[in-house]
């Protein structure tokens, strides 16, 4: 972000303003990729004129940058009316797609929309480890075709890698290709659990080891040693802290109209069918406790050392079960950035040891066929 | 300067009102802008249609206290300043299709 992006976005926090949205115009898509936490069916998305109605009361409300995302948006047959009307009410538009239905018709359109940036997912330079992902066939060479329409209209394309077990060691090669096509590279080791709160998929982040080995790699981190030091301990200030923008300065909009924090956090708002959407940013009891929260409120995470440094999300910290807890995900970040364990890794280390459901102690003395003692203990261990 | 000019918004930036200042962003490398309030005024007035010397006189004059001619020079310089970031366009004919209405802040 830039400088005077960051002074704006701290203008908005003390101004109350929701500075991004990011706003979901589906959930279906025309891939499956095998770490997506999303369910595709349509279950009621909301028509081109609420989204119109919703896009105009978020211009009032102040957002800036509006993120469009799914889903795939281009599944959307109206896609290009809510496009227009967004930018005629000059949002700063950015699009996550994979980019699949993207042609040189359409990328001449979004760059005549002024669309600030499109971020386009590729998770492997080798086709077959991309298409196994999405479980498309034939779905790298679309994606890529796209990157090559876009660039020649002059548009900026970030190009999105999440990293999981299937494609943990091609990075280096995705982020060559982002060279190649003369696109930004972002990298994201984070698999979310699904919606509904199924955590299965979360077997395929990566594992310790696989982060440890990300975590001191200079094309990724810059200066692996700085990157990777002993968190300094927590200060007054940092106690202070906000947890990140989500309910801040950021909020989420499902296709179904519900107001979340963030696109990470399914902590229900309100639904923006029902309320105007700066009512819900006003007033929303949920949003105001999420507004209430400070690293010293969380329960694990104040007294850890990792408590100024980490990058811990609320919302996955809520899909565990409880927002001022912490995100195990997270932990494990920190701990293999650092090699420190996290109070939150402590506290399940010790949970973990065998458990054992009698103690008993070595009688010291026998006299005759007695017990000298009855000392033995005994007890039950959680 | 003895010349109309017409300045309208550009259709390819983003902008928002934030306080009391408007958040521009180009769409030529994602350059981003802030304006003071008067520069604001005559962004916000920017509809391709309205002479800037009409702009000048009943949004700034009627507001600042300002003479009209050091009024009108200072705006030229801004919007000929904002041109060359290519977030506002400066013609001496009325400049078609004006650009999207600015939301109004609650």
């Amino acid at each position: 972000m830039s400088v005077l992006l960051q002074e704006m976005s701290d203008r908005a926090l003390r101004l109350g303003v929701p500075f991004s949205a990011q706003l979901d115009l589906t959930y279906r898509c025309n891939e499956q990729c095998v770490h997506c936490y999303l369910d595709h069916d349509d279950h009621g998305e909301m028509t081109t004129a609420e989204i119109k109605n919703l896009l105009s009361e978020m211009a009032e409300a102040g957002v800036f940058i509006l993120t469009l995302s799914g889903g795939e948006i281009f599944m959307r047959k109206d896609f290009f009316e809510i496009l227009e009307h967004a930018r005629a009410l000059t949002f700063c538009v950015k699009l996550k797609t994979n980019a699949v239905l993207v042609r040189e018709k359409q990328a001449a359109r979004l760059r005549d929309l002024g669309v600030e940036s499109i971020q386009v997912s590729i998770y492997s330079h080798r086709p077959d480890v991309h298409d196994a992902i999405t479980k498309v066939p034939g779905s790298f060479r679309r994606s890529v075709d796209a990157i090559r329409f876009l660039r020649a209209q002059g548009l900026k394309v970030v190009i999105a890698n999440v990293l999981m077990t299937g494609n943990m060691l091609d990075h280096h090669g995705v982020r060559a290709l982002a060279e190649e096509l003369d696109a930004q590279y972002t990298l994201d080791p984070t698999i979310t659990p699904m919606m509904d709160g199924d955590r299965s998929i979360l077997d395929l982040k990566a594992d310790v080891s696989e982060l440890r080995t990300l975590f001191r790699d200079e094309a990724y981190v810059g200066n692996a040693e700085e990157f990777c030091a002993p968190p300094p301990a927590p200060t007054e200030d940092s106690m202070e802290s906000l947890p990140c923008s989500a309910g801040h300065t950021a909020c989420y909009i499902s296709p179904y109209g519900e107001f979340y924090p963030c696109v990470q956090f399914p902590l229900s708002c309100g639904n923006v069918r029902q309320q105007r959407f700066i009512d819900i940013w006003r007033d929303s009891e949920q949003l105001k406790e999420v507004r209430s929260i400070r690293l010293r409120d969380l329960s694990s995470c104040s007294q850890c050392a990792h408590g100024s440094t980490c990058t811990r999300c609320p919302g996955l910290a809520f899909m565990e079960g409880n927002m001022r807890g912490p995100s195990t995900a997270d932990c494990e970040k920190s701990f293999a950035r650092t090699g420190i364990p996290s109070k939150n890794l402590l506290a399940k280390k010790e949970k973990a040891q065998p458990a054992r459901l009698v103690q008993i102690q070595l009688v010291p003395a026998i006299t005759g066929n007695r017990l000298s003692a009855m000392d033995s203990s005994t007890s039950a261990v959680a | 300067m003895n010349r109309t000019l017409y300045v309208a918004r550009s259709p390819r930036i983003a902008a928002r009102k934030l306080g009391e200042e408007m958040l521009v962003m180009s769409a030529q490398g994602s350059t981003l802008f802030t304006l003071n309030p008067t520069a604001t005024i005559l962004w916000q007035a920017a509809d391709g249609a309205t002479p800037l010397e009409e702009i000048v006189q009943r949004r700034i004059c009627s507001e600042f206290e300002v003479k009209r001619e050091d009024a009108l020079r200072d705006a030229e310089s801004l919007a000929e300043d904002l041109a060359k970031h290519g977030i506002l366009l400066i013609s001496e004919e009325p400049i078609a299709n004006p650009p999207a209405k600015e939301q109004p802040r609650p």
